[in-house]
């Protein structure tokens, strides 16, 4: 029998049948004609910076400064200065975060406070980050009266907060009860049920949580634009202009110097690797800690 | 993997530790650098300048070229050694800030276009029509008023894009103060300053902004300090000076023009070098300037400034001229070395003197 | 001697207990204090602003919102070119990454082969972690002259020859420019829109589609009728969160947006936003007025931005509380 036959047969009416066919085809033809598009694009970003960063990539570049307009040079102390800043801003933030979380995780649970928290929390999380260069040079910055490294690492510390606060009260909400009771059926005090129990099962978790924000923090520009500033020389001085990759990739990236401009591109390649690498690395860690139980 | 993740979590640690602690013991072992901010015009002759400064004596010079307006904004902040604007301060402005300010380098600001096929020198505009462009009377540049400037040159249809600068700019000041000059249309309805707003076009950032974006975008008219044009091979347009010469912008044409300053009987040095008479005056000629207190913060980082403006003055001259900027002539800098031991002062004492440098 | 022992040890409980509950107590104020930090940080951020625009508010008053001028020779200044600019870039990156998120989340939870799935929401969640300042300098370096040469002439020539969007893309071919910038922007916002729809997407109970599966209906009728319904308000969460990010963002907007305080009638033109002004002009800002104008500039966004992320979140509690049930 053919198909029309046996439609009629069944009292089924092609046509409409038909066209919901089409229709779904030409839906989802579009869907990935749209993924392929968007996809299209972010390939061509990442092939653009691979192709002009690698022309750029050499020894040179980890070892000498940024050099002055028509100069040849490298990037070593814009690179520096974020290593440093991304550790202080790191080193600050965390426990900061860690412990905020474990009073939304341990003790404030569901009670009004809580719930308000959280919710600003969110907001501090999703907040652009100019507004937060805004407000750390309004604090530090005009008091000190100068520009600083120390500003520029508390600007990142602003921004580490709100998402090791997050990912930690997830990571402690998923520690099962159980541990929790046994410790404390056992004698454990609660401070020492939730660092020496709750903390050691959610540890990793935390930890892909304080990875994820470090390559966060490592490609921001706007917080520093006006706290950090930058530098031209290398500079250990932590109360003073410190030079740092974002910020000297913005300065090369607008001017119209050919050799800073490729130095430009090195640095966004080696800060798109970076995070790339902590990323991948915060998974695969997440990943081998779900797998080991 | 437990071991794993311990002995990272140390080390890490330890690395962090060791970090803080070595910046922390170098900042006492550091040399101290010279911090300045402000003009871009300069920009290039202070970066050789510190290059070389650097070489000889290791002292840095850490100079933001963020335009003269937040050179002056950060000087009267007091969060830099020295603020360099193009747009002098007036002697009142100089006295109620408690400033001393001196001409550094001289230099031309020069008209750069984008057009294809196009070389340096071969369109020649004047004051008026660049007035028009930037009010955008003017649009394409087949237009009847260029082509009146230029028979013979086959203009394209294509549109004009002028570029201005967004930020604070000493060079905006000049090229704004000539345009006034020359176009008393341009005058009225926009003035001269540091920033004013523009009718049409796009705005860039610094002097670097403006070349590159002149550099990228087909049509696209700016204007930047000569060192600019020259470095990164953007070619330039001729212009029409006072006299009604057409002039290329050439390091005497520069110094043509500057003859004509009266260092001398300026208060404050305040002297503004634009359409100046002369029949090979390049018509946007100015001087940067460098602003510092008078009585300093920290003497010792004012006394280091001092020795390497010193040193600018009497070793920095060829590097200078290489970029095509004027250097100031001997006479007016004797007289700004007598400014600085007169009026830079910790406490009586000159902050600088002669016999300090070598 | 034992029951002295115990004696002993037992009159030892008290003060143990006691030094317990110090210890707990102490532990619990200490994370409460931190806890109130992250409220105090936010105070302190709206603290700061306003201190900050409070100069420039005295001196124009709420007319500082609704007034299109940007002059710093005369100290005037008015907020609307750049909340204009802010909106409309966001509007175009959103105009432009939805569709497209909405087919890439469909594609990895109706159409994806399984042994792509994983690779590819992965690949797509790398791609949101890329730093915004690298969209800024593509789009300078590729995307404007590509715009340039190709798009924007394009555009000139057809659309801008009809009759009602004569206005709308006018003007000469810059390359940078509000168009441009928003196209950026929604590329950018490209892979955290699609993360957000195809997490909310999965939330769906399989049961639910294999019901209309079961039924006789075909992908894009579930998907349309069983899926979209279901998680509505989520998806307008997630899409609320993308534009919160589309507002805020600086660096991917900066390099391409033109600088200019005017609000133009062409997509054409340049323009700014409210965080392309302030990175521009805050660090050479002269003068109490202009500053303060800036910081205000500050305030209004984080205005905006404050109310769509509120109402995101409040959209996505909904989701999370109905997916519970």
């Amino acid at each position: 029998m053919t198909q029309a036959s046996a439609a009629a047969v069944h009292g089924i009416d092609l046509g409409i049948y038909r066209r919901r066919r089409l229709v779904n085809g030409l839906a989802l033809t579009l869907a990935l004609g749209a993924a392929g598009l968007g996809l299209f694009w972010l390939v061509a970003i990442l092939w653009t910076l691979l192709w002009n960063g690698l022309g750029s990539l050499s020894l040179g570049i980890v070892t000498q400064m940024t050099p002055p307009p028509g100069a040849e040079g490298g990037l070593l102390n814009a690179i520096f200065g974020t290593v440093v800043m991304t550790s202080l801003a790191t080193a600050l933030g965390t426990p900061i975060g860690i412990l905020a979380g474990t009073w939304l995780a341990e003790f404030g649970k569901t009670n009004k406070l809580a719930e308000v928290i959280r919710f600003i929390n969110d907001i501090l999380l999703s907040a652009p980050s100019i507004i937060v260069g805004l407000f750390i040079y309004e604090v530090l910055v005009i008091r000190m009266g100068h520009f600083s490294a120390w500003a520029g690492a508390v600007a990142l510390a602003v921004i580490v907060i709100p998402v090791v606060v997050r990912t930690t009260e997830d990571m402690l909400k998923l520690v099962p009860n159980s541990l929790r009771e046994a410790a404390a059926a056992l004698g454990a005090p609660q401070w020492k049920v939730v660092t020496m129990v709750a903390y050691r099962a959610a540890r990793n978790g935390m930890i892909t949580g304080v990875l994820l924000a470090i390559a966060r923090i490592s490609g921001e520009t706007a917080p520093l634009l006006f706290t950090a500033l930058n530098n031209q020389f290398w500079s250990t001085d932590m109360n003073a202009p410190m030079a740092n990759l974002p910020v000297v990739i913005f300065q090369f990236a607008m001017s119209p110097y050919e050799e800073w401009q490729k130095l430009a591109w090195g640095g966004a390649l080696m800060i798109t690797l970076a995070i790339l690498i902590l990323n991948i690395g915060a998974r695969a860690f997440a990943a081998l800690s779900t797998t080991s139980k | 993997m437990t071991i794993l993740t311990k002995t990272t979590l140390r080390h890490a640690a330890f690395g962090l530790c060791a970090a803080v602690a070595v910046s922390g013991a170098s900042v006492a072992a550091q040399a101290a650098d010279i911090s300045g901010a402000g003009a871009t015009f300069p920009y290039p002759i202070y970066s050789k300048w510190a290059d070389a400064y650097k070489k000889e004596t290791n002292v840095g010079l850490n100079y933001q070229s963020i335009g003269s307006g937040g050179g002056i904004k950060q000087i009267k902040a007091k969060t830099v050694t020295f603020g360099a604007s193009d747009m002098p301060l007036k002697p009142e402005d100089l006295e109620a800030a408690g400033l001393v300010q001196w001409p550094q380098i001289m230099g031309g600001v020069v008209p750069v276009i984008n057009l294809k096929g196009l070389k340096s020198g071969e369109i020649k505009l004047s004051g008026t029509v660049l007035g028009n462009i930037y009010l955008g009377e003017i649009k394409k540049w087949n237009d009847d008023q260029i082509k009146a400037l230029n028979p013979g040159v086959a203009l394209p249809n294509t549109a004009i894009a002028p570029v201005y600068r967004s930020d604070g700019s000493g060079t905006n000041f000049l090229f704004t103060d000539y345009l006034s000059k020359a176009s008393p249309k341009f005058g009225t309805q926009i003035g001269a300053n540091t920033s004013v707003q523009w009718p049409a076009g796009i705005g860039a950032k610094g002097n670097e902004g403006v070349a590159n974006m002149v550099k990228q975008t087909e049509g696209a008219i700016g204007y930047v300090e000569y060192a600019y044009a020259k470095q990164n091979n953007i070619p330039y347009a001729a212009l029409k000076n006072k006299d009604g010469n057409v002039v290329m912008p050439t390091i005497q044409a520069f110094q043509a023009a500057a003859a004509n300053a009266d260092w001398a009987n300026s208060k404050g040095y305040y002297v503004i070098l634009t359409d100046e008479p002369g029949k090979d005056s390049w018509p946007i000629t100015g001087a940067s300037f460098i602003l510092m207190h008078k009585t300093p913060q920290d003497p010792a980082a004012a006394a280091e400034a001092l020795k390497f403006f010193d040193w600018a003055y009497k070793d920095g001259g060829k590097l200078a001229s290489d970029l095509d900027y004027v250097p100031m002539p001997d006479n007016v800098v004797q007289m700004i070395r007598k400014t600085w031991a007169d009026q830079i002062k910790a406490g009586d004492k000159p902050v600088w003197t002669a016999a300090a440098t070598k | 001697m034992t029951e002295l022992a115990v004696v002993s040890d037992r009159t030892s409980i008290p003060s143990h207990g006691q030094r317990q509950r110090l210890q707990d107590a102490a532990f619990r104020l200490s994370t409460l204090f931190f806890a109130l930090v992250v409220l105090t940080l936010l105070g302190g951020v709206i603290i700061a602003l306003v201190e900050g625009s409070l100069p420039a508010l005295k001196e124009f008053g709420l007319g500082f919102v609704f007034t299109e001028v940007w002059n710093p020779v005369t100290e005037k200044f008015g907020a609307l070119a750049p909340i204009y600019g802010t909106l409309v870039t966001s509007l175009i990156a959103m105009a432009v990454g939805v569709p497209v998120s909405f087919g890439i989340a469909i594609f990895l939870t109706e159409i994806c082969p399984p042994w792509l799935k994983r690779p590819l929401g992965v690949a797509i969640e790398l791609l949101a972690g890329i730093p915004s300042i690298i969209y800024g300098i593509w789009g300078l370096f590729v995307f404007a002259p590509f715009m340039q040469s190709t798009v924007q002439p394009f555009l000139i020539n057809t659309l801008g020859q009809l009759p009602y969007l004569e206005d709308v893309f006018m003007g000469p071919p810059y390359g940078i420019g509000i168009l441009t910038a928003g196209l950026i922007l929604g590329i950018m916002v490209l892979p955290f829109i699609t993360s957000i729809t195809r997490d909310v997407f999965e939330t769906v109970p399989p049961m639910l589609k294999e019901s209309a599966y079961g039924l006789g209906a075909t992908t894009w009728e579930v998907v349309w009728r069983v899926v979209l319904p279901y998680t509505r308000v989520g998806v307008v969460g997630g899409l609320m969160l993308g534009l919160g990010r589309a507002l805020g963002e600086t660096m991917a907007v900066t390099f391409v947006i033109g600088n200019s305080h005017r609000i133009a009638s062409s997509l054409l033109a340049p323009g700014t936003t409210i965080s392309a002004a302030i990175a521009n002009e805050f660090t050479e800002a002269v003068g109490d007025v202009y500053t303060s104008s800036l910081v205000a500039l500050g305030l209004i966004l984080f205005v905006i931005t404050f109310i769509v992320l509120t109402l995101a979140k409040l959209m996505l509690l909904r989701l999370q509380r109905n997916a519970g049930t």
